[in-house]
């Protein structure tokens, strides 16, 4: 049985929807992981010691341990102490934590790296150091981590087929589902491949507009 | 109580960074309109003594006060925060290296305080900034950024910037240091400007034709004390302190 691709816009509606699951859950998580990001790395660096305990053990869990087993913690974990998430919610949950906390590395990183004179700047006109963050500091150091954060975007992408093990009909799960009735395996695992690869491009695409957007003001 | 006259007081100013005593006892009065000058070698403590009048850098010992209000009274810690960002709205710096908010507009770098800080609209804000950009001379450069500048005009904008939140007192830190020299006089002519104006100032400055030009009284710092004090043509024109000789001197020979 040779390649033969005349069958797939029969099934291109189930596709096209798995296609519309992995980019609302990319998007979804990615703004997660981007809001907790800066939010992880403002208690890191910012908080006392008390309260940055609790945020270590999110971070250690979150870093050392595979996405696959926090996904099942999320869905299946969390049932048992009485919080039923719908799957693709779980989903988004776990990448978004995931890549917050891969992100909140980034961000701490360039907090630290923004010239001391900026925020000394700010308070020197009576910004208090909460406002300083918010308005000079947080937004530098958010501008300068766009490109890797970027990266980890796309390794979002990639990882967010996970969450189809927890159900979510995503583009993999989607593709899996047409080769159960066709039995045409190659042929919609490429056709998936080349959704990525399409979101891929879109999401360089958009990294891309944001970094010239910035480029300007450096 | 002590009654406090002078519109800017130090009252034996001291700080320590663990066993270097880098400020020994200084006392130092302002009067409203008055432009004091500090020289002094490098790590003689100008930065330090300058940097404490806002409390970026606060004393170990010693009080400042500023018309009749200290500066770095002794408070719990979140009313002190309160009460040090108050005050700091009414001390304007200015860095040696402008420290201007790379992300924003000229505009934005000058409005973003008033805006945040002052009961006022954001298109006030906009027209303040205005104003004080007009006055430093920067107005046409309103919509760029930092980036976009020269070295004198990004101090320009740092002026304005600080200016904007109409400070009772300008610190000026080696304003024109990091400057290109033909950059210079375009700094210090917005700053002679202020003193036109009556702004009360304490400038530390390398520049000691400025320091001539423009204050009313010039301190010599050496080693966290102030050695010399006086009118510009005595301090440095005719110093009564060998220290202040010996300084004076290097420094022409450096200059030239
Ligand atoms: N954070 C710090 N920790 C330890 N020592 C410090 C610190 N800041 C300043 N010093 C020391 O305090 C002394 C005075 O420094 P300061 O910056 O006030 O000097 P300055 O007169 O402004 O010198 P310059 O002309 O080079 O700017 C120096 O010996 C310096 O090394
Ligand atoms: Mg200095």
């Amino acid at each position: 049985m040779g390649l033969d691709f005349s069958i797939v816009p029969d099934y291109l509606d189930i596709i096209l929807l798995g296609v519309a699951w992995t980019i609302g859950i990319t998007v979804a998580s990615a703004l997660l992981s981007f809001v907790g990001g800066i939010f992880f790395a403002v208690i890191a660096l910012y908080s006392p010691w008390i309260i940055r305990q609790p945020f270590r053990l999110i971070e250690w869990v979150f870093m050392g341990t595979p996405l696959l087993l926090q996904l099942f913690l999320i869905y299946f974990g969390l049932v048992q102490i009485g919080i039923d998430l719908p799957a693709f919610v779980a989903g988004i949950i776990g990448l978004g934590l995931h890549f917050a906390v891969y992100n909140s590395e980034l961000i701490q990183t360039a907090i630290l790296a923004v010239d001391k004179g900026q925020m000394e700047a700010a308070r020197t006109l009576g910004l208090s150091r909460g406002e300083a963050l918010r308005k000079v500091v947080v937004p530098q150091a958010v501008n300068a981590v766009i490109p890797p954060i970027g990266n980890n975007m796309i390794a979002l992408l990639k990882d967010s087929a996970l969450v189809s093990v927890i159900g979510v009909s995503e583009l993999t799960l989607s593709a899996q589902r047409v080769i159960g009735k066709t039995y045409r395996p190659f042929e919609f695992y490429l056709v998936a491949a080349a959704f990525y690869y399409v979101i891929n491009l879109c999401m360089e695409w958009v990294q891309r507009k944001i970094e010239r957007r910035i480029a300007v003001s450096r | 109580m002590t009654e406090h006259t002078h519109f800017v007081e130090i009252r034996h100013a001291q700080k320590s960074y663990g066993a270097l005593e880098v400020l020994k006892d200084i006392s130092l009065n302002v009067e409203r309109g008055q432009i004091v000058g500090i020289i002094g070698s490098s790590g003689s403590g100008k930065s330090t003594l300058l940097r404490a009048i806002n409390d970026l850098d606060p004393l170990t010992g010693g009080e400042v006060w500023l018309d009749g209000i200290q500066v770095n009274k002794s408070l719990p810690h979140r009313q002190y925060e309160k009460h040090i960002n108050a005050m700091r709205q009414q001390i304007g710096m200015v860095f040696q290296h402008f420290n201007l908010f790379p992300h924003m507009t000229v505009r934005e770098n000058v409005a973003m305080a008033p805006k945040l800080l002052k009961e006022i609209s954001k298109e006030e804000a906009n027209q303040l900034a205005a104003e004080q950009l007009d006055h430093v001379g920067m107005l046409e450069r309103i919509d760029y950024y930092p980036s976009q500048l020269s070295g004198g005009q990004k101090q320009r904008v740092a002026i304005a910037r600080a200016l904007a939140m109409k400070p009772k007192l300008m610190l000026f830190d080696e304003a024109t240091s990091a400057l290109d020299p033909e950059l210079v006089e375009e700094v210090n002519q917005v700053m002679k400007k202020l003193a036109e104006e009556h702004m009360t100032m304490i400038i530390v400055t390398h520049e000691m034709d400025f320091a001539a030009s423009v204050c009313d009284r010039v301190l010599f710092m050496d080693k966290g004390v102030v050695v010399e004090e006086g009118p510009p043509e005595v301090v440095l024109e005719n110093p009564s302190q060998k220290r202040t000789r010996e300084f004076l001197r290097k420094h022409i020979e450096g200059a030239s």
